[in-house]
């Protein structure tokens, strides 16, 4: 344990270094749900109701816009060769490395969402379940759009296929992720969604990273 | 027998003996399908002859699933026994299964327009179907992304295992969510919900559907083999074997 808190503040030390990056990434997050208005018209009650599902795609792109480079950097450099023959259990790297991720391209995108909340006037109401359905969500794009990054790595065109493998894969978290926060206004309950969002979380955080490790070594043969 | 099929030269021998038996019978059960189905079956009393668009879309949809099982199964076999011939024949199925699931997406279109007034609908069924093109679609491209082909098919093999999940998803989407897709009427646990008139059709057409896979299927495993030989040849300049 001792180790994979040391392992995630060397990959945050990394990032804060460059911590121009995270603000690129929330502010792509920000446009995102800023050009939806501009394209279908600014009618406020369709705004607010399409704010879920606006908000839950925008993070989805925009983690396709960081994942590329979870492992590449460190693949062509060669020091993801080091660290797998390193004695440290590489699946204690590569969960090191999602939390990360994480906490640099997914909780900003948090902390973000009320900027989008007050300019699609979101109910206070849908906007705490939408919160909610976020933290269970977004760390589920790191754990699988990570795997996804694995299997890519030296691929040629890496990130459109990137985009087009782990796309498919996330679509159930965009169902029930936008599902929670519209139940206010279908008037239903918003638990089931959010239960099966934490399930698919739980076996997300059981399965990533096994196969994370798996596609890596295969990546290095 | 997956060993002793996956050594070229003898699947080579064996399946050019079974060809043309093989081939003949994916003829007989299309045309004896084609007529019963499009013939001397009856039409619906409230679809009318639409219905007959059920004797390609429903085989067709059998396929996409059966396919992508088998890509997934010899996936798992390529992975975990390490045994290229496993990964050639999931990477000689994806197009098969891929036209399967867009003759499926296609033809469920068509008979969509006509019964729901609509060319699609967001339901869970043909949603998940959706994906089943995407993930045939990603499998195809992950495969042919590397310089060096054994590594795309490693890669690729695990997204197919990853993907399995939509497998259940499909099949199960019309019990677990309310959906304009009607529910199963076959495999279900008080017997099939169709009559013989328009069972026995549907069978043979499924069987023909069978039968033309397995014919690509081969045709395509042996296209691969010859590929992977010419490779081989022109790494080692013009020798088989260094």
């Amino acid at each position: 344990m001792n180790k994979l808190s040391w392992f995630i503040w060397h990959e945050l030390k990394i990032s804060l270094r460059n911590a121009g990056d995270t603000a690129v990434i929330v502010m792509f997050f920000l446009l995102i749900a800023l050009l939806f208005p501009m394209g279908i018209g600014s009618s406020a009650a369709l705004l607010t109701r399409i704010a879920p599902g606006v908000i839950w795609v925008a993070a989805i792109l925009t983690a396709m816009l960081s994942l590329d480079s979870i492992f590449a950097s460190d693949f062509e450099d060669g020091s993801l060769e080091q660290i797998v023959i390193s004695p440290t259990p590489l699946i204690l790297i590569v969960t090191a490395k999602f939390t990360a991720h994480w906490l640099i391209t997914g909780l900003p995108l948090i902390f973000a969402v009320p900027i989008i909340g007050l300019i699609y006037d979101i109910p206070i109401k849908v906007f705490s379940l939408l919160l909610i359905s976020m933290g269970i969500g977004t760390p589920i794009l790191s754990l699988i759009g990570g795997l996804g990054a694995a299997l890519v790595l030296g691929a040629r065109r890496g990130g459109v296929l990137l985009a087009l493998i782990v796309l498919p894969l996330l679509v159930p978290v965009l169902i029930f992720g936008t599902a929670a926060a519209d139940a206010v206004f279908l008037g239903f309950s918003p638990k089931p969604p959010l239960l099966l969002l934490s399930a698919m979380l739980l076996a997300a955080l059981a399965i990533a990273p096994s196969i994370t490790t798996l596609a890596i070594r295969r990546a290095l043969e | 027998m997956f060993n002793f099929l996956a050594n070229p030269a003898r699947f080579n021998q064996v399946t050019d003996r079974l060809m043309p038996a093989t081939a003949g019978l994916a003829g007989l059960f299309l045309s004896i399908g084609i007529i019963s189905a499009l013939i001397i079956s009856p039409p619906d009393y409230q679809q009318g002859d639409t219905v007959r668009i059920m004797y390609v879309h429903v085989p067709s949809a059998w396929m996409a699933l059966f396919i992508y099982s088998f890509i997934a199964i010899t996936s798992a076999i390529g992975l975990i026994w390490r045994h290229p011939f496993a990964h050639l024949s999931a990477q000689a199925a994806a197009p098969i299964g891929i036209t399967f699931t867009i003759l499926c997406l296609t033809t469920g279109s068509l008979w969509g327009k006509p019964m729901w007034g609509a060319w699609w609908v967001w339901d869970a069924r043909l949603t998940s179907v959706l994906f089943l093109f995407f993930l045939y679609l990603g499998f195809m491209a992950l495969n042919k992304a590397f310089d060096d082909p054994s590594r795309g098919e490693k890669s690729a093999a695990i997204l197919a295992l990853v993907g399995f999940i939509n497998v259940p998803v499909i099949k199960f989407s019309v019990d677990w969510w309310n959906t304009l897709h009607q529910p199963a009427s076959l495999l279900r646990a008080d017997g099939p919900a169709i009559h013989s008139s328009m069972l026995t059709p549907l069978f043979l057409m499924a069987l023909g559907f069978i039968f033309v896979a397995v014919c690509v299927l081969v045709t395509r495993i042996k296209v691969l083999l010859l590929k992977r030989r010419i490779r081989l040849m022109r790494i080692n300049g013009g020798k088989l074997r260094s």
